[in-house]
């Protein structure tokens, strides 16, 4: 039980440590916006519309080994 | 006759999206490294004698740290989407020994860094002085660890070892962690490219210290003079040891990329006695004609130097441009080949592996899968030879690696001279930075010392990214040196949609870089 209780208490300190530490944030606010609207734009914007994997999306499951073979030979000495 | 069936300028426009997105990374990676060494020194002065100045100034400059970081945060990530969708053959080329490295990164580093940075930030009054400390250098220690691990990946680009190559995976399998991951050209160039981070920061600090001392700052004017000296001396060691790497460095890459080395000089001739060339006439916009110029024209060298920097010699023989494309011999008897056999054997190797993967889908007997599978071996080691149609192919742009190279030892040289300039004038001359109105026979070299601190931070991430420009440069046309060239790397992928994420790429980082600029500038004025 004690056991069980100390770590709740390192638990809530823990969370108490980030969450006052957050909301005295100054400069720290405009620096995590920031951050925010960058992830955003990397991995929704990006990622999903302009990044997509390419082998994934032209080979099928478990054939990408055949596919990137293909690639490579057709670029290397054709008889 | 070869058949190229992707658009050609999707491989020049998925070069040109990873150089802009690899060098906006590289904007902010090296500062975070440097400010980290520098803030810890200051917090260390901090915790050893309890005086709340050190206390004062490392907050100011885990501050500017902090803004740094946030802008670099995830700037790398999309050198990782880049593999995935325009580098698609070499990623799964690769996969599977890159795979290991940026997962530790991930897992260890980037974990690391971000839990301790936020006792960084967050701690201060509320752990004790000794845990706050340790944050502090863990947050740096973080930073590096990453770095390690991305740099292990480059090198094996560079030199592949630790690996076989596996025909029915179609990859390069990780034979031995440990010598991809120890491999002495990943030692040399993490050490290399850290210590260049470090005069980043040291140079930064000292501009900004500048800054102050000339708008005659009071309140900051403590906190410039001591962060001067401390930035001063740790960009003298910095760049001290970025040189002693760098020379190992260049040491590595005479024995395992020598057509880097000869473009780095514009050796297009070889042989013993060669000399380093600290400048020539070597047209930035065009490449050079190689095949029939003995030497770059109004060349100054430095006798029989380049021997040593390549064979730690003084006669030792370094390979042109021509000896490597026609083949050459060493004088301990071992035989280059030439570029034209390395070729026709890389044409058996991909011959054999294709045979081999048709072969074994056709089901054929062992007896034959093993003939192929010899062949394939035999050839291996020049598999990527296969895919090059031209011999002029395997010569990089011999003008970037040039110049780029001496840019980034003429600022590295300069480094060295500036911060042994200010540790001796601020130990000799001990009101050299003092207000002009007192000690105003030394206020037009006290400006113009200080002006030029400012001046010198653009120019070390010129030279930082030059530096860069060489390594990278330098290996082409290889992604994985003398495996696979661009050309089989890229994926067949039309060059609309790569030209579209260059030019979004370019509105991106370049607004996040004004946005870094003007929050730095904005604290820095803000002051302490």
């Amino acid at each position: 039980m004690n056991y069980e209780l100390r770590i709740m208490n390192y638990i809530k300190r823990a969370f108490d440590f980030y969450y006052d530490g957050f909301r005295q944030m100054t400069l720290g606010r405009t620096l995590w916006l920031i951050i925010a609207i960058k992830l955003f734009i990397i991995f929704i914007v990006l990622k999903i519309f302009f990044f997509p994997n390419f082998i994934a999306s032209h080979a099928d499951k478990g054939k990408e080994a055949d596919f990137v073979a293909k690639e490579l030979t057709s670029r290397g000495p054709q008889e | 006759m070869n058949l190229l069936t992707i658009d050609p300028q999707a491989i020049d426009w998925a070069r040109a999206q990873f150089a802009l997105t690899a060098i906006y990374h590289w904007l902010f990676v090296p500062l975070t490294l440097g400010l980290a060494l520098i803030m810890g020194i200051m917090e260390t002065c901090y915790y050893r004698t309890k005086n709340d100045f050190w206390r004062t100034a490392a907050r100011f400059w885990q501050r500017l740290f902090g803004i740094n970081f946030a802008m670099g945060v995830a700037t790398g990530i999309i050198l990782e989407f880049e593999f995935g969708t325009n580098w698609s053959n070499y990623s799964w080329f690769v996969g599977d020994i890159f795979g290991a490295p940026l997962a530790i990164e991930g897992i260890v580093a980037f974990f690391m860094e971000s839990t301790f940075v936020a006792v960084m930030y967050f701690g201060w009054d509320k752990v004790s002085r000794g845990f706050h400390l340790a944050s502090t250098w863990l947050t740096g220690l973080g930073a590096t660890i990453s770095a390690w691990w991305i740099l292990v990946a480059n090198a094996w680009m560079q030199h592949p070892v630790g690996c076989e190559f596996n025909p029915d995976t179609m990859r390069n399998e990780m034979s031995s962690f440990l010598d991809v991951a120890l491999s002495p050209y990943a030692v040399d160039k993490f050490c290399h490219t850290v210590t260049s981070a470090w005069i980043i920061g040291a140079v930064f600090v000292v501009g900004v210290s500048a800054w102050y001392l000339l708008k005659n700052r009071e309140a900051e004017r403590e906190l410039a003079l001591q962060s001067m000296k401390i930035g001063a001396i740790v960009g003298l060691i910095a760049s001290v040891l970025t040189a002693i790497t760098g020379d190992e460095s260049a040491y590595r890459v005479a024995k395992v990329q020598p057509m880097k080395l000869a473009a780095m000089e514009a050796l297009y001739n070889g042989g013993e006695d060669q000399s380093l060339t600290a400048v020539a006439w070597v047209n930035p916009f065009c490449q050079p004609d190689y095949q029939n110029e003995t030497e770059a024209p109004l060349r100054l060298a430095v006798p029989n130097a380049l021997s040593i920097l390549a064979t730690r010699t003084i006669h030792g023989y370094v390979p042109g441009v021509n000896d490597i494309i026609k083949g050459y011999t060493l004088p301990d008897g071992t035989v280059e080949p030439s570029a034209k056999e390395k070729i026709e054997r890389g044409r058996i190797a991909i011959t054999a592996l294709q045979a081999y993967r048709q072969a074994k889908t056709e089901g054929a007997d062992e007896a034959t899968l093993n003939s192929q599978l010899t062949t394939l071996n035999s050839n291996i080691k020049y598999l990527g030879y296969g895919f090059i149609k031209d011999e002029s192919e395997l010569v990089p742009f011999i003008p970037i690696n040039f110049w780029a190279f001496r840019i980034m030892v003429g600022f590295g040289t300069l480094f060295i001279l500036f911060f042994a300039l200010i540790l001796f004038l601020m130990w000799k001359k001990k009101g050299i930075f003092a207000p002009a109105a007192q000690n105003s026979k030394l206020s037009t070299l006290n400006s113009k010392l200080l002006w030029f601190a400012i001046i010198l931070i653009p120019c070390a991430y010129i030279a930082s990214e030059s530096g860069w420009l060489v390594a990278e440069f330098g290996r082409q046309p290889w992604t994985i040196q003398d495996m696979l060239p661009v050309g089989a790397s890229v994926s067949d992928i039309g060059s609309g949609a790569v030209a579209t994420t260059f030019f979004l790429f370019l509105a991106l980082f370049t607004a996040l870089l004004a946005v870094e600029i003007n929050i730095m500038l904005k604290q820095i004025k803000k002051g302490c």
